[in-house]
């Protein structure tokens, strides 16, 4: 079974709203106002997709990313997860993608890798949060999807997958080739790379391809949406910050101001 | 002139909240475009709806009453969405971005080589072009976007919308498709669907939220929170931290990726106020903030704040509220 699984290099969500900048030549953060890295959701699929080969004799991952030579630490990381194969597409010319451009590349690099038997994604990633890539993989590779899913196992040589859905939760059997778009959950928390992995991804070899590697269509690697303007919102309240001596103070302070703004 | 088409989904045998919120927004699309609303329905039910849809704007509904799509099975309704917005002629399928949306909405542009736009919340009609405004970086920036091809898909991001107003002297035209397409194109089984296991209201509807993250230590500190829910008839939320740490099943989570909330009153407790929290509670009215760590970014989004230790204030204003508020205690 080969396994792929399609990884995104984001900038820390974590960055505070303080130091966070866009640059208005670029429409993008400013450089240097925080680290980049693995996104969240795509840690996730990664996890799942390492833990499901790990349970299933001749299994193998392939971790995918689209992007420049810096997205190497991201699948270097992929590496000291275990991952057996790390791939890197890029062309010089993708810089302003968005995700359906992205999703078209990923399929077609995915048929170019001698396709997948199930290609996992994060559901989004936390940058531009727009959750296409993983559905449009799906709909470009003729295959099935399941998004937000939270666990995954092999059920009668289907995938059985649990997601979300209205109102609490599904359990969906779903045929390979197959497409899942990855929440996080308890059973997907990334694991800590041990130290002898990390040294090792360090000499493993990235695959590197190109546009010409991959047969492409190129209108469909025009992006379908173009970002105009992008600005930042002055939303910050201000926050009143009550005062007392102590627990009970304050909460008969708070009370009061509840009962005042009619709240209750 | 664009024409546009609303997904418009039922539950309980009447439009849901969400299709309300689509008509709205289509509403005002079709009016800075001078364009006309349609509406698509689907399954026996579907008559019902359309005449909703019609109150509320539209002037033609498509009906596809088919039993195919009267449960939700994605392939179906990527197949039955695509017919109906081919054969409505529209320029803009509109869909909540919901949880069918987040299935579907890059399927069906992909499927129609048309464009795909998510979480957008506002719109703007510039020389002739349509602007889409969504936020971005977690809510921390919002961008504004165009659509690069003639036909294009729009999720919006739900609870973003005031809900459509039935008017029921509006008059329009209920129009049958036919949807006769195989079972055989079912690919993904259900095999078990478990409804949530929350008692009492559901988040997304919960006019009253006490939300607990890591800031409470354990998952002992949720009994805390369920005492001031229930002094507060409010129901328990929780950040994704607190989820992914087993102290509170994932279905108590409040954020992007959990449930989009608006509530009245929406109590954070020991939530730092990560982005993706944030964007989860971007329509909530009030928001109280109780933390002990006074720089938290969740202070910048409160209204109240108190900087303390919850164990110290929690208790004591479920307390001072029951008396308050004239609840017996015991």
């Amino acid at each position: 079974m080969h396994i792929v699984v399609c990884l995104k290099q984001v900038l820390d969500p974590e960055i505070s709203p303080r130091y966070f900048k866009i640059d208005p030549k670029t429409n993008r953060p400013e450089d240097g106002s925080s680290d980049m890295v693995m996104d969240s959701y795509a840690e996730n699929a990664l996890e799942t997709a390492i833990q499901l080969r790990d349970s299933v004799e001749g299994a193998t991952v392939t971790a995918l990313c689209l992007g420049d030579e810096e997205t190497e630490d991201v699948l270097r990381r992929a590496l000291a997860f275990t991952a057996d194969q790390a791939v890197r597409v890029w062309d010089d010319d993708w810089e302003d993608l968005d995700g359906q451009a992205v999703g078209h590349i990923l399929a077609k690099t995915i048929i170019a890798l001698g396709g997948a038997d199930l290609v996992l994604t994060g559901y989004q990633a936390s940058d531009i949060e727009e959750g296409l890539v993983g559905p449009v993989i799906a709909e470009e590779l003729g295959n099935s999807c399941v998004t937000l899913v939270s666990e995954l196992a092999i059920e009668n040589s289907a995938f059985r997958v649990t997601c979300e859905a209205e109102n609490g939760y599904a359990i969906i059997d779903v045929p390979s080739p197959a497409v899942l778009t990855i929440v996080s959950s308890e059973k997907n928390v990334p694991r800590l790379p041990k130290v002898k992995d990390i040294r090792l991804s360090r000499s493993k070899p990235i695959k590197e391809l190109e546009a010409d590697d991959i047969e492409l269509d190129f209108e469909r690697c025009q992006p379908a949406v173009s970002l105009e303007r992008v600005y930042v919102p002055n939303r910050d309240v201000a926050c009143e910050v009550l005062t007392g001596e102590d627990g009970m103070e304050l909460a008969h302070e708070l009370a009061g101001r509840l009962l005042e703004l009619k709240v209750l | 002139m664009a024409n546009v088409l609303i997904f418009a989904d039922q539950q309980g045998g009447s439009l849901s909240s969400y299709a309300r919120e689509a008509l709205a927004f289509g509403n005002l699309i079709s009016v800075a475009t001078n364009g006309e609303l349609g509406s698509v329905l689907f399954g026996p039910g579907a008559e019902t709806g359309a005449k909703e849809t019609i109150a509320c704007g539209a002037s033609k509904a498509y009906t596809i009453g088919s039993p195919l799509v009267e449960d939700y099975q994605v392939e179906h309704y990527l197949d039955a969405i695509c017919a109906a917005f081919i054969q409505s002629g529209s320029d803009i399928l509109i869909l909540p971005f919901d949880r069918k949306g987040k299935d579907l909405i890059g399927r069906i542009a992909t499927r129609l080589s048309a464009s795909a736009i998510t979480e957008v919340v506002d719109f703007k009609a510039e020389n002739g072009e349509l602007i889409w405004v969504r936020p971005i970086y977690g809510d921390k920036a919002y961008g504004e976007y165009k659509s690069n091809r003639k036909k294009i898909v729009v999720g919006i991001r739900v609870k973003s919308q005031e809900q459509a107003v039935p008017d029921e002297n509006r008059s329009g035209e209920i129009i049958p498709v036919i949807y006769t397409n195989q079972n055989d194109i079912v690919v993904a089984k259900l095999v078990e669907k478990i409804e949530n296991s929350l008692a009492g209201i559901r988040l997304e509807d919960a006019r009253i939220i006490v939300s607990g993250g890591r800031g409470l230590g354990g998952p002992e500190g949720f009994e805390v929170l369920k005492d001031l829910a229930n002094v507060l008839g409010g129901t328990v939320g929780a950040s994704r931290a607190a989820c992914d740490a087993g102290w509170v099943p994932s279905n108590f989570q409040v954020g992007q990726t959990g449930a989009v909330v608006a509530p009245d009153l929406y109590i954070a407790i020991g939530i730092s106020g990560a982005s993706q929290h944030l964007s989860g509670i971007t329509n909530a009215k009030t928001v109280v903030a109780i933390n002990n760590d006074s720089e938290a970014p969740i202070f910048k989004r409160a209204n109240l704040g108190v900087v303390a230790d919850y164990k110290t204030v929690v208790p004591a204003l479920s307390e001072e509220l029951k008396k308050k508020l004239g609840i017996k205690v015991g």
